[in-house]
Order: structure tokens, then C-alpha cells, then sequence
């Protein structure tokens, strides 16, 4: 009970932090919409070509671009944990009785409602290219989003909170994430792949969620790929909110 | 209210092992303002946040606020507060969301929290700059911010870790005022600090820590009766070696330490070593830049006790 009334608690502090600045909103679509405009288009050439999947040049991409927009936002939270520590606000939190589960868990959902938000954003702005959305796939998505968002932004706070440092925090997202993307098959389906290069995708849990994403775009939401991305996903957000959950309670417990 | 028992602290790195806390034991009675004093480095940070549930102690015991740290920090985090240096708001929230904030993280309703946060903000005179975000405060009303977040919740104990560091003059006044109007409430205050005359102006009692072990304890007064009788002074330029040689085997002369042109001597009585030493500085025909005689301060304490001024330590 506690723990939820915490939840709550740090979920509506960082709310209204976040919301004294709603550009980041805007700023934060902005990547994904830049993709939309300048990259999509050359795929439309490329949907004649074998193996592509069937749907669209934009019912193919821009499941993926809402997979990176999750990736990328989560990955990026860590910097506002690192401001926050070196205000000395995360030394204060742990000095109170708060839930220390709460310290995670109340920063993931506004960063999950963030992603949400603008997940919406992006796909209302893609209609108009010739994105088709059905209702059932734009929930299956949002669930998507929100999963990789409550995994990734936990390990994103777990390791700002191991680094303590914008100048090592950086590299380190970069560097990871720039693989994780590339491997996803978000750009390019991954069924234009070599062989060898698919092997390697499939040790990409995020992987799993663009092929779900796609599918459940594409009519194909009862195939078991898609239960497959969303087990997968919810797996990596325990996961994820186990390690982040760790690093908020290294204190006495 | 605050009771430890060899407690120790050490940090693994690189090059092997340090001990920051090297034992400490320490005894502090509700209602007094207790000061930890010693330089940068010697252990006072780290002492505090074990105590303050922030750092699991490497060994030894301790009791803060009647329970036990080691078992209980859940039932002591709603005991004490806790102010440090580093501050404790957020540059772009405002004062007043911050304490209403902190009280609701204790369990108080929100309109509980709302009357606590605006007693605090009168007391602490925030009223002009409360409902601003903290980044536009100034230097003096964000540190008394911080004092009225670790106050919400109305602590038996609040740990202030170096309150005034950074503070102009006119704000460290007002810091001090702040301090002693909290243990007219009956509050325990338990602070760090490297400031001699803090230490001395506003504590009941104060342990001296050097390298991570206390090396003195007791009120200022008692403090300063270790380093018996008086202080001479005296100013030399650049013979200060040559004058603490011929000065340190003069019967009159209990210790010599010489620094900076001064050389320090401690004497039973001052009024009558001042003419010996004259005499002596005469004969040998050294001039003198300038004499005094002083009653031994914080700063002889620490000296003596390892062997280095506080203020070169830190």
C-alpha cells in the first residue's frame, strides 16, 4: 500500500517537473518524425523487392520507428537521474521512509506516459503518408512501447546511477544502442538480411518486438510471433525494473 | 540519541583498501548540538551518512534516535533529517513543492504537509521566494530550504553536514541563529564542520577526527584546558626555524611549533615567559616582527593532538 501511495507520489513530482518543460515532448518526436519524412519515402521502392513484407511501406516502418522511439526516449532518461543526484534530490529521497521501489517505479511511469504520448503524436502524424492503423494494432503497440519503455528506462536508471556522470553515461547509450537499433530490423526488415546477420538479430530481444509490431500492423495479430514480442518485451521489463530496483536500494535496506 | 560502538568504515579501491572510519565511538545526548570538526577528508562525511542510513557501516554498531542502525534503519529514516552539503532541491521545482514534497514522502496528508510547509517557510523567512523554483534562490535561502525539508517531518535529530560551507558571512550568521533556535524546540543537532569558530560558537560538545579516529571529545571549554596554560606568539619574518630551536629548550616552554614567520609557544603563564623570551631574542640579537599572547583555541587543540594546524589540513 505504501509502496503505491510512494508510486504515486514520485510519479506525480516528476509529472509536473516534466510538464514545466513540454517541449521535450515535441523534441523528443522530433527524430522519429524526421525518419518519417526523409527516410520512409525510400522505402517505397523497395516494397516490390523479395522478402519485404507485405503492407505498405509505412505499415512496415513505422511500427519500427514507434520500437525506436521507445528505445531511444528510455535510453535517455538517465540524464535527468544524473542532474537529479548531483542535486543531491536522490541522497534526500533515500535519507526518507519512501518505498525504494517507488524511487524506480514512479520515474518509469512518467517515462512510459511520455513515450505513450508521443507514440500517439507519431502515428496521428503518419496517417496522413499512408499509414493504415487498426485499433487492435495500435493497442497491441502502445503495450509494446510501454513495455520497452519500463524495461529500458529502468536499466537506463540503473546504469546512471552506476556511472554518476554525464561524460561516461553518454558513450555508454550510444554505444549500446546504435547495435540494439541496427539489429532490430526497425530501418530495413531484417527478412532482406544475409543469413549470418539474422542469427545475430535474433539475439536482439528487441528484435522480436518490431517483428510483433509489424504483424499486428499488417493483419497478422493472432500469429504467435506477436505473443512472442510481447512475452519477450515484459520479460525484459522485469528484468529491467529487478536490476533498476537494486541500484535505487543500495542503501541499508 | 546517538550511541556507536567502534564503528568503521573502509572503501575498497585501486591501490588496496582505505579506512575512512577507522572505530569510531561516540555518545550523544538528546537536545545538545554535538560537532563533528576536522579537516576535508578525515571522515566527518562518511561518519554522517552511516548514521544517517545512507552507508552500511563495514562493522561496530550503533544506536540513532533508539533503534538499531543496522537492523531498524527503516524505523530511524522517520526519526532523523538530514541536510547535506550537496543540497537537496531540484533546480526547476519550486520551494514549496519541495517541503510539501517531503512531508507527504513521511506519510503526512496533503494538507497537513501544506500547513507544515508554510510554518517552515515563515520561520525560515522563505516567504518571498518559496513558490520560485529553487534555481533562482540564493546561496543563503537554499541552504535554509534544505533545513526546512530535513525539518518537515519535525525529526528528533537532524544531522547538518558542513551547514555553512560556501555561505557568505551575513548567511552564516543567520545559519548559526537557525541552529540554536532548533535546540530551543529540543532538537538533537549533529553537525560537521572544518570551521573552528563554528565549531566553538555553536556546540555543547565536539569530537576532533582526524584520519577517520576521534582524537578529542568534550565540550569547547575542556577542549581547549587540554592545552594548558597560555599561547605566546611571537613574529620572527624568516628566523622562525632558528627561533623555535633556541626557544624549544627554555625550561618556561612546554611545545614549539613554528609556521608562517609565527612561532607558537605554549607556556604556563604567559606574562611572565613574554620578558624571558625577549631576552632571549635579544641576546641572540633577532628582531621581532610582532608578540602576542593568546588562551589556546580550537585550532591548538587539533595541533596538538596531530600534530597539524586545521587550517593547512584543510
Amino acid at each position: 500500500m505504501k509502496m503505491l501511495r510512494d508510486t504515486w507520489l514520485m510519479f506525480q513530482r516528476y509529472l509536473m517537473v516534466f510538464l514545466r518543460n513540454p517541449a521535450w515532448v515535441v523534441i523528443g518526436v522530433l527524430q522519429p518524425v524526421l525518419y518519417l519524412v526523409l527516410f520512409a519515402p525510400l522505402l517505397k521502392s523497395l516494397t516490390e523487392t523479395p522478402g519485404f513484407p507485405s503492407g505498405g511501406a509505412y505499415n512496415v516502418f513505422v511500427p519500427g520507428l514507434l520500437i525506436q522511439l521507445g528505445l531511444f526516449g528510455a535510453s535517455g532518461v538517465g540524464f535527468g537521474l544524473i542532474a537529479e543526484l548531483r542535486a543531491g534530490v536522490i541522497e534526500r529521497f533515500r535519507v526518507t521512509p519512501v518505498s525504494r521501489f517507488a524511487l524506480l517505479l514512479g520515474r518509469a511511469l512518467r517515462d512510459i506516459l511520455t513515450l505513450v504520448v508521443q507514440s500517439l503524436i507519431l502515428l496521428l502524424l503518419a496517417i496522413p503518408f499512408g499509414l493504415q492503423p487498426t485499433v487492435s494494432g495500435v493497442f497491441v503497440m502502445l503495450g509494446l512501447v510501454a513495455l520497452i519503455g519500463l524495461g529500458m528506462s529502468s536499466l537506463a536508471y540503473a546504469a546512471a546511477l552506476a556511472l554518476k556522470s554525464e561524460d561516461s553515461y553518454a558513450p555508454l547509450i550510444f554505444t549500446l544502442s546504435l547495435p540494439l537499433l541496427l539489429l532490430s530490423g526497425v530501418l530495413l526488415p531484417l527478412q532482406l538480411a544475409p543469413q549470418w546477420l539474422q542469427h545475430i538479430a535474433q539475439a536482439n530481444p528487441l528484435s522480436y518486438a518490431v517483428t510483433a509490431a509489424r504483424d499486428v500492423f499488417n493483419g497478422h495479430g493472432a500469429d504467435p510471433d506477436v505473443f512472442k514480442g510481447l512475452a519477450i518485451m515484459a520479460a525484459l521489463a522485469v528484468v529491467g525494473v529487478m536490476i533498476g530496483a537494486r541500484r535505487f536500494s543500495r542503501a541499508i535496506a | 540519541m546517538i550511541e556507536t560502538h567502534n564503528l568503521r568504515k573502509s572503501f575498497k579501491s585501486r591501490k588496496g583498501t582505505v579506512e575512512a572510519v577507522a572505530g569510531v565511538d561516540l555518545d550523544v545526548k538528546k537536545g545538545e548540538i554535538f560537532g563533528f570538526l576536522g579537516p576535508n577528508g578525515a571522515g566527518k562525511t562518511t561518519t554522517l551518512r552511516m548514521l544517517s542510513t545512507l552507508l552500511p557501516p563495514t562493522s561496530g554498531e550503533a544506536t540513532v534516535a533508539g533503534y538499531d542502525l543496522l537492523h531498524n534503519a527503516a524505523k530511524v529514516r522517520y526519526e532523523i533529517g538530514y541536510v547535506s552539503q550537496e543540497g537537496s532541491s531540484a533546480p526547476e521545482v519550486p520551494g514549496r513543492s519541495e517541503l510539501v514534497m517531503q512531508g507527504r514522502l513521511y506519510g503526512m496528508s496533503r494538507a497537513r504537509a501544506v500547513q507544515r510547509a508554510a510554518e517552515l517557510i515563515d520561520a525560515l523567512e522563505l516567504a518571498d521566494c518559496a513558490d520560485r523554483p529553487t534555481k533562482t534562490f540564493s546561496g543563503g535561502q537554499k541552504r535554509r530550504l534544505d533545513i526546512g525539508i530535513g525539518l518537515m517531518h519535525l525529526p528528533q535529530l537532524l544531522f547538518l553536514d558542513e551547514p555553512t560551507t560556501g555561505l557568505d558571512p551575513q548567511s552564516r550568521a543567520r545559519m548559526w541563529d537557525e541552529v540554536r533556535k532548533l535546540q530551543d524546540t529540543g532538537t538533537t543537532v549533529f553537525l560537521t564542520t572544518h570551521y573552528l569558530e563554528e565549531a566553538d560558537a555553536l556546540c555543547d560538545r565536539i569530537a576532533i577526527i582526524d584520519h577517520g579516529k576521534i582524537v578529542a571529545l568534550g565540550t569547547p571549554d575542556e577542549l581547549k584546558r587540554q592545552v594548558a596554560g597560555d599561547v605566546v606568539v611571537v613574529g620572527v619574518d624568516d628566523a622562525g626555524e632558528r627561533v623555535l630551536h633556541l626557544l624549544r629548550g627554555q625550561p618556561f616552554v612546554r611545545e614549539a611549533t613554528s609556521g608562517d614567520g609565527l612561532v607558537r609557544l605554549y607556556v604556563d603563564r604567559g606574562e611572565t615567559a613574554m620578558p624571558q623570551i625577549l631576552r632571549v631574542l635579544d641576546a641572540e640579537g633577532i628582531p621581532l616582527a610582532s608578540l602576542s599572547l593568546n588562551r589556546p583555541s580550537l585550532d591548538d587543540v587539533f595541533l596538538r593532538q596531530t600534530g597539524r594546524s586545521l587550517r593547512d589540513a584543510a
